[in-house]
Formats: C-alpha cells, sequence, structure tokens
C-alpha cells in the first residue's frame, strides 16, 4: 500500500536511470531508513509524557507562589507599614503576616506562627523554617525578614534577591530548645505533605537516612493520607527501615518480613548492618534469609543488566555488521574500508548537526538525527557506488588483492577525513528525545539512546531483509550473487547490481556511523574500532546469511558483556576473539553456513 | 637441472643475477659502513649515524617481507598476523635487554625491571626466569613465534581455513594480542613496552661500532634468510607448497598432506619474522603493543605486493623503497604519507599484480618477442579470465 506513491515516484526515476527497478528499489530503500527512524520515534513519544508530567507539575507549583505573591505583595505592605517593629503581637493571617510573627517577642507567639505557617499550602514555609532551623532566618531594622542563601540574602516573603545589605544591621531570628523540637516535626511533616510526589519520597527517604524521634509517627501519618503508590512503598520501606531499629523484637520481625521483597541495595546494607549487632537468634536467621534473598534478587538484577548491556552491544556490532554482511556476505568482497564508510557516516551526522545549529532554529534542532540518517546513507552510499565502480570491479575474483586495495581506500579516506575536519575527536549531541533514561528497580538505568539504538537496528535488519526478500532489486541482487552468468542471461546487467549492492552496504554502513556517532565521539578512525569486531560477528555467523549475522552479534555482545565481571573488559574481548578463532576451526563457515551449490563457489 | 645440488640451485642463475646480488651487498655490507665510520664527521660523503639503524630497520623489514613472501607468494597463505611473530621476537630480545640493565635502572632493583618495581611486583614472573642469558632469549626469538605459528597453523590448516578467511583469523590474532600486551599484568611493561636498553652482550647500544655491528647482522641475516627461502623454494617440497599455492584440492587428492606443508612454510616464515624483530629492537630501542596492531601486518602485505610477490627478490626491494619513502615523506609531507601509501596498494593491485618483479619480467619479455608466452603463463592468463 505504501509502494503505491513510492512507486509512480520511482517510474519517473527509472526511466531516467533507463533501468526501472533498480532505482525504484533504492528510493524504497531511503523511505524504509526513514521509516526505520519512525520507530524510534514512537518510542519516544510513549515516552515523552512521564517527563511532560513531571515538567507539568513543576510548573504548577511554581505557579501557585507566583499568584500568591502578588495576594500578599500588598499583604507584606500593609505589615510592613502598619507595624511598628516592636509591635507586640501580630495575628497571623496569611504567609506574609505569618512569616513576621516568626520575629514575635515570646516563643509561645512564635510556635503559634510555626504552626500556622505548617498549616499553609504554601512551598515557601519549607524554605522560610528551614532557613528558620538552621539560624539563617535574620530580621531588619525595619522588621522585615531575610534568610541567607549561600552568600547572598533574599526576602523571607518574596524570595527575591535583596541587594546591598549589611550584615551588622541584621538581628538573629532566634529559637529555643522547645521551639527547634515543635520545629523538626513541622518540618519533616512538611515536606512529607510536599505536594510534590518526588520531593515527598525525597522526605521519606532522607528519614531513613537521619531518623528522629519523632520520624516515625510523621511517617504513619502521611501514610494514611498518602495516594501515590510510589510515594507510599517509598514510606513503607522508610518505615520499615526505621522499625529495624525498634527494640520490639516483633517490630523489627515485622520489618525484616515487609523488606524481604525489596530490589534496593541499601536495604540489603541496612540488614546486615542489623546482623552485626543483632543478638536475637529468630531475627538474626530472618534478617539472614532476607538478605539473601535481596542478594539473589540483585543477582538475577544483574543478569538482566548484563544482557541488556550485551544486547546494547550486539545491536551496535549488529548495526556495523549488517553492511558488511552485505558487501562480503552477498558479494564475496573483502571490504577493509567498511569501517571507514561508518565513520564517514558519522562525519554525515556531524555535519548535519552543525548545519542545523548555523542555519535553522534552534526548535528544529531536535530533528537534526532525522535528516542525518538519509544524509549519511546517501553520501556512503555514493562514495561507495563510485569505488564500486573505479576500483573493486576491476578485483571481482581476487579477495585477497581486494582486501589490499580496500585497505588502500581506507587510509585515504581517513587521512582524507582528518585534513577536512582535524585529527580531534569531534561531539555529536543526542537530541533531547534521547537523552536521559528510564530508571528501573535496583538503581539501574536503561538509556534512551541504548534502547533507540537497539529498535533502530532491528529495524534496518527487517528492512534490509524485507528489500532483499520482497523487492526486484534483492531479486537480482540474490540472483546475481547465486549465480551470475545466468542471471546475466537472463537480462540482469549484473554490473549494475553490483554497483548498487556494494552501494547499499556501504549506505548501511553510513546509518550505522550515524548511530555510533550517537553513544561516543566520531573521530578518523571510528572505524579502526569497529573493523575487526565486524568481521568477527560475520565470519562467526556465517558469510552470506544475514540472520547468522543477527544470532553472531547478539551472542558476542551478550557474552562479552558476560565475561567483563569476571575477566574484566579486555580480557573478556581477548577470549571472545580466541573463541571465535577455535569456533571456526570447527565450524570454518560459521553458524549459519550456506548449504549446496552456493556454499561451494 | 636435478644434478645440481639445492645450493646451487639457490644461488642466482645468470651471470647478470650474479652481479646484481654481489653489486647490492657491496653497497650494503662496505660503502654503508665506511661512509660512517671511515669518512671523517665533517666530510660532506659522511654519512650521520642516525642514518645507520635506520637502513638496520629497512633491512628487517625486509627480512619480515621475505617471511611473508615465503607463505603468500609460495603457499597461496595470506597472513595479517606476521606482526605478531616480528613483535613476539622483538620481545623476547627485549626480554634480554631489560635483565642486561641491572642497577642502572630508575630503581636500581638488581633483578626485576623499572615498570615492575614501579607496579609494585615483588618478584620476577616465572616467564622471565632465563632471560638473562643471550643464548635462552635467542633461542626464545625462534621458538616462542614457532611455537605459536605451529599451534595456531595446526588448528587453522587442518580445518582447511584458506584465503580470506585465514587472513581475518590471523588479524584476529594478533587484534588479541595488542590488547593483551596492553595490559599491565601481563608483565612486559603495558603500554610503554620495553625501553631504556643499556647493552647488549656488554657492548653499548649507543656507540657507533655497536650500531654497525648490529647492522651488519642484520644484513647477514638478511642475506641467510634469502639464501634459505630459495634453497626451501628450489627444493620438491617447495614445489609442492607452490602446488598448494594454485591448486590445493588438487594437491590433496595427489596424495601430499596439505597441513604439513603449509605448517612447514608457516612455522618457517614465522622463525624468520621472529629473528627480524630481534634485530630490530635493539637498533630501534623500543618494543611497545603498537607493532601488534593489524594496521602493521596489513603494510607487511603492501611491501610484498609492490616488490612482487612470489619472487623472493621482490619483497625485499618493496620493503627498502616503501619503507625509505615513507621516511622521507612522513618528515617532507606529513600529510601526504597515508594518500601516498593508500594510492601505492591501489594502484599495485589494479595495475601492478606482480609487483616491480613483474615489471622488470615485462619489460624483458617485450625486448624478446618469441619468449612473450611460454605455456605456462598462457595458462595462468587463461585462468585467469575464467575467474573474471
Amino acid at each position: 500500500m505504501m509502494l503505491g506513491p513510492g512507486s509512480a515516484r520511482g517510474a519517473g526515476l527509472a526511466r531516467w536511470l533507463g533501468r526501472g527497478s533498480v532505482a525504484k528499489r533504492f528510493g524504497l530503500l531511503l523511505l524504509l531508513a526513514a521509516l526505520a527512524l519512525a520507530a524510534p520515534a514512537t518510542v519516544h513519544a510513549g515516552g515523552a509524557p512521564l517527563l511532560a508530567q513531571a515538567a507539568g507539575d513543576d510548573q504548577s507549583g511554581d505557579q501557585a507562589p507566583d499568584q500568591d505573591t502578588t495576594g500578599t505583595d500588598t499583604g507584606t505592605d500593609t505589615g510592613d507599614n502598619g507595624q511598628p517593629a516592636a509591635a507586640p503581637k501580630i495575628v497571623p493571617h496569611d504567609f506574609a503576616s505569618g512569616v513576621a510573627a516568626l520575629n514575635s517577642d515570646s516563643f509561645d507567639d512564635k510556635i503559634a506562627a510555626v504552626n500556622f505557617l505548617s498549616g499553609l499550602a504554601d512551598r515557601r514555609v519549607v524554605t522560610v523554617l528551614q532557613a528558620l532551623d538552621q539560624d539563617r532566618l535574620f530580621a531588619r531594622s525595619d522588621g522585615s525578614l531575610v534568610y541567607k542563601e549561600g552568600s547572598v540574602y533574599k526576602n523571607a516573603v518574596t524570595g527575591a534577591a535583596m541587594s546591598g545589605i549589611n550584615p551588622d544591621d541584621l538581628s538573629d531570628v532566634t529559637v529555643n530548645d522547645r521551639m527547634r523540637g515543635i520545629l523538626d516535626g513541622v518540618l519533616g511533616q512538611l515536606t512529607l505533605q510536599s505536594p510534590d510526589p518526588a520531593l515527598r519520597i525525597q522526605a521519606a527517604e532522607a528519614i531513613a537516612d537521619q531518623p528522629t524521634p519523632a520520624s516515625v509517627g510523621d511517617l504513619t501519618k502521611a501514610l494514611a493520607k498518602e495516594a501515590d503508590p510510589a510515594v507510599r512503598a517509598a514510606m513503607t520501606k522508610t518505615l520499615a527501615l526505621l522499625d529495624l531499629r525498634s527494640p520490639d523484637k516483633a517490630h523489627r520481625l515485622a520489618a525484616i518480613d515487609q523488606l524481604k521483597g525489596s530490589t534496593d541495595p541499601e536495604v540489603r546494607g541496612q540488614l546486615l548492618r542489623l546482623l552485626s549487632t543483632e543478638t536475637d537468634q529468630d531475627v538474626r536467621k530472618s534478617a539472614q534469609e532476607a538478605a539473601d534473598a535481596i542478594s539473589s534478587r540483585l543477582n538475577y538484577i544483574g543478569i538482566g543488566v548484563d544482557l541488556f548491556e550485551g544486547v546494547s552491544l550486539g545491536s551496535i556490532l549488529l548495526l556495523a555488521a549488517i553492511g558488511l554482511s552485505v558487501t562480503f556476505g552477498v558479494m564475496g568482497v573483502i571490504n577493509m574500508a567498511h569501517g571507514e564508510m561508518i565513520m564517514l557516516g558519522a562525519y554525515s551526522a556531524f555535519v548535519v548537526q552543525q548545519a542545523f545549529r548555523a542555519f535553522l532554529p534552534a526548535g528544529v534542532m531536535n530533528a537534526y538525527l532525522v535528516v542525518a540518517v538519509p544524509v549519511a546513507f546517501a553520501v556512503t552510499a555514493l562514495v561507495g557506488i563510485a569505488l564500486e565502480r573505479t576500483v573493486i570491479r576491476f578485483l571481482y575474483g581476487r579477495p585477497l588483492e581486494t582486501l589490499l586495495s580496500t585497505w588502500g581506500i581506507s587510509l585515504i579516506l581517513q587521512q582524507g577525513v582528518r585534513s577536512i575536519f582535524g585529527p580531534d575527536n569531534q561531539a555529536v549531541d543526542n537530541p533531547d528525545w534521547m537523552t536521559g533514561g528510564m530508571s528501573l528497580i535496583g538503581g539501574f538505568t536503561l538509556t534512551w539512546n541504548r534502547l533507540v539504538i537497539i529498535f533502530f537496528c532491528f529495524a534496518v535488519l527487517g528492512g534490509l531483509a524485507a528489500l532483499l526478500r520482497f523487492s526486484s532489486f534483492g531479486l537480482q541482487m540474490r540472483a546475481v550473487s547465486q549465480n551470475r552468468p545466468m542471471a546475466s542471461a537472463m537480462g540482469i546487467r549484473t554490473g549494475m547490481i553490483d554497483a548498487f549492492t556494494f552501494g547499499l552496504g556501504s549506505g548501511i554502513a553510513g546509518i550505522a556511523g550515524v548511530a555510533l556517532s550517537q553513544i561516543g565521539n566520531v573521530s578518523p578512525n571510528l572505524g579502526q574500532i569497529y573493523i575487526v569486531n565486524c568481521f568477527m560477528v560475520v565470519v562467526f555467523g556465517g558469510v552470506g546469511s544475514l540472520w547468522g549475522t543477527l544470532a553472531g552479534a547478539l551472542s558476542l555482545g551478550v557474552a562479552t558483556k558476560f565475561l567483563e565481571p569476571f575477566a574484566g573488559a579486555i580480557v573478556g574481548q581477548i577470549l571472545v576473539l580466541v573463541f571465535i578463532i577455535l569456533f571456526i576451526q570447527r565450524r570454518p563457515r560459521g553458524l549459519f553456513a550456506l548449504k549446496g551449490r552456493m556454499a561451494e563457489s | 637441472m636435478p644434478d645440481r645440488s639445492i645450493l646451487a640451485r639457490a644461488l642466482p642463475g645468470t651471470p647478470a643475477g650474479f652481479v646484481t646480488v654481489l653489486a647490492a651487498a657491496l653497497l650494503f655490507a662496505v660503502v654503508v659502513p665506511v661512509l660512517n665510520a671511515g669518512v671523517g664527521d665533517s666530510s660532506s660523503l659522511h654519512l650521520p649515524d642516525y642514518i645507520v639503524p635506520l637502513i638496520g630497520k629497512y633491512l628487517c623489514y625486509a627480512i619480515l617481507a621475505l617471511a611473508l613472501d615465503l607463505v603468500w607468494g609460495y603457499c597461496g597463505v595470506l597472513s595479517l598476523g606476521h606482526g605478531a611473530f616480528f613483535a613476539l621476537g622483538g620481545y623476547a630480545m627485549g626480554m634480554y635487554l631489560m635483565r642486561q640493565i641491572g642497577t642502572r635502572g630508575v630503581y636500581r632493583d638488581p633483578i626485576l625491571p623499572d615498570f615492575m618495581v614501579f607496579l609494585n611486583w615483588k618478584e620476577l614472573p616465572w616467564y622471565w626466569y632465563g632471560f638473562n642469558h643471550f643464548w635462552f632469549a635467542a633461542l626464545m626469538v625462534m621458538v616462542v613465534p614457532a611455537v605459536l605459528a605451529a599451534v595456531f597453523g595446526f588448528f587453522a590448516f587442518r580445518s582447511r581455513i584458506t584465503g580470506v578467511y585465514l587472513s581475518i583469523i590471523t588479524q584476529a590474532m594478533t587484534y588479541a594480542l595488542l590488547l593483551a600486551f596492553f595490559r599491565n599484568d601481563m608483565g612486559f611493561g603495558g603500554n610503554n613496552g620495553l625501553t631504556d636498553f643499556k647493552d647488549l652482550l656488554g657492548f653499548d647500544l649507543q656507540a657507533r661500532s655497536t650500531k654497525l655491528a648490529l647492522y651488519l647482522a642484520s644484513l647477514i641475516a638478511l642475506a641467510l634468510a634469502l639464501l634459505a627461502c630459495r634453497m626451501v623454494v628450489a627444493t620438491k617440497l617447495g614445489r609442492v607448497m607452490m602446488a598448494v599455492r594454485d591448486a590445493e584440492p588438487r594437491v590433496r587428492f595427489l596424495g601430499y598432506s596439505v597441513t604439513a606443508v603449509k605448517l612447514f612454510a608457516f612455522v618457517l616464515s614465522a622463525v624468520l619474522a621472529g629473528i627480524a624483530g630481534a634485530l630490530y629492537v635493539p637498533q630501534i630501542g623500543i618494543i611497545n603493543p603498537s607493532e601488534f596492531s593489524p594496521a602493521n601486518s596489513i603494510e607487511i602485505a603492501i611491501w610484498v605486493a609492490v616488490g612482487g610477490r612470489g619472487t623472493l627478490f621482490g619483497p625485499i626491494l618493496g620493503a627498502l623503497a616503501v619503507n625509505a619513502a615513507k621516511t622521507y615523506l612522513s618528515a617532507a609531507f606529513p600529510e601526504t604519507w597515508l594518500y601516498c601509501l593508500g594510492g601505492l596498494f591501489i594502484l599495485v593491485t589494479l595495475l601492478l599484480p606482480k609487483g616491480v618483479m613483474g615489471l622488470f619480467e615485462q619489460i624483458r619479455l617485450r625486448r624478446q618477442p618469441a619468449a612473450a608466452a611460454t605455456p605456462d603463463q598462457a595458462a595462468v592468463r587463461e585462468e585467469r579470465k575464467q575467474h573474471a
């Protein structure tokens, strides 16, 4: 269905090129590349609401006090003008007057003001009370209050930074012990009651680190009112952690029971701390069991993390190797310049990024990657076609010579890029929708760029498989690779197919370069890092088999990541190389060896 | 032919060949030392001291190219891991030179090399034992590459890994070694490798006489290696090697053990590469893991290809010419060297499939049109047509 307009447009192109189907399918491939990019874009759309929501919350939180401020500004004015500094009693009726009442003469009035303020649903209360608690709140000679934040004084009511304040003119707002106790309780409660769920979680977690005697009560109260499941979970966990220190054995046991389902390394730490001091055998036993349960769960999560990282590495290897699988697997050309095609693709992404920065408004900056993919494909495909027509086609059937001359090409491309862009690393930034990640249990984050690359890689693989299987270009390509004279006799222009096949392989290397530019810097020897691994993947998977390449890349990626914790990164890589060398001894044609006639040539 | 001894067949066949070889030997063996040591320092003919180890280095590369030609040009095995054998030979020599430093190192430890003291190692790893004796190091220079080549080659050739597959896994081998030698825990100096050598067999490495002696040793080694290779090639074994190169399955069906033939060539070649590395290290004064990098090994192949593979003389010529050009260009026009090297790779493979020696051959044939098409060459041409 999607082919309709594509083929109509392709037909014009085809007439122009004189050979319809090939050109048309090339157009289709560009379409596929664009589609491949659309896939990650939808992934991002799924993730966006979360971020938007958080941002929205922030805004509403910011706006509420702003609106208040306009209302209270007048209040401040009346407070400032209407009351002399030594006024004996202020009846707090709004935020501004409540703050002013903190500087009352009697501690009873101050405590009343604290209690009054704690009842206000206003975020500024926490700031002011914290300043008071930490002795950072001062009164000016005109009676207005300021707090010190770092080295800056800010108006306690408006929060505006104030200049020209002489510390000598300030007097402390004093706090006595009774008041400080109340203040601590109020503060703990206040952060627990903050309208922002993230702050509430933070407060709950902070209490676990530095509990006060009132904490348990505060938390229990807050928990009763809490609706947000994430916050409830955090509060329950903190309560259980506090209960671990309870003198009551039953409490401790209940707490252990509650915590044993956790996946938090911190909880395990607390349990182990308990084990080091605990004397009661029952508690010891169940604490040990709970700690073991958490350990084994963390192990499983660790395996999951390794698996994800392995798949991520594998998808990068796969993306880098797919193009080689086409040129080496289908055409039998040992393209040592494949790594440089990847490098050229990465530099295309860099150039597109710079062009967007220079010529287009910042609003569309995030779209540069969508443009970079087809640009990189086009650039590298053209370079590939040019190389095939000028050098490689004279070397068919002489693989060792092909290897040497493509190595020469790779040196020239490297030096060319070095001459143009300089030898230094160039940074290609992630667009906003690829930065950050999704945090999962056990303190582990799935970064968006890795996820996007995994999806992108499978989209490219799927697109290529579909192209080879369903398009007439794919059919002709397969025909030429299986039996060149016969294909030629059937009217296929084999030279043209060779050129386009090589262009296709190079183009895919180019879009792999765009993906690689998202996870690291771009440098002229980027390709050198990947070339040996690419060949390993293709040879391991079986030359000429796309699925072999998939299996090879993923298994090598996962194997490398699983070996890393035991053997270290470098030894892991060496072991994988040694494994492949041994494996090739057993199965010289790789995992998915071609069988039958094709294998013999 | 059959009644001539192998040695006789290894020597140049024509008077012209004799003259050429003698002239070249004379140039390198007499003119260079005389211009360096015999002519006064102020004379315009004087060869500066830094030139001697430089030419010595080229000669080591020539041995290396010769070694690769033996397996690639005569046995059809393109190893892209020959840099590994070269580097292993170099490391074996470097370990001896390291132990010779003794208390003259920065940390003055009589046993441990500086980098081990720096890494807080308390005793010498077992594989460093024996390297305080020159004879042991000299043995290891040959044994270590030979063992690696034998084990690697045995498995590879037995499973009939040929052509580019072999090239790729030899590349993987040298890449794995590169990664391994970069590690400090390996006990070979990690990233920095082995350096700061003082003396060899008691002779100061900085002295002009030592440098000249090492240079002459390289020249003699090259001459002996060339003679050995020509002898091998002249025997029946050499014939079988070439047959394996041209039609491996046919040789197998005739009842020869292709694995054994290839293994012999591969191990001999590795030993020659190891010797080249051992002569290289004292002249250059350092050995580090970058010698293992796959790019170095591929560069060896281009020396051979430029000179003409399967000719033995050609690779020597190629190694000398390409490296001299490299030294000149990378000093005079550093930007252009990689363009030139890359262009050389492309041009030689496209236009000079038989290298410079092939070009000489063509010129000679053009002078004698009658002999232009021997049956042998016609067959080769026919086969190439079929491939294309």
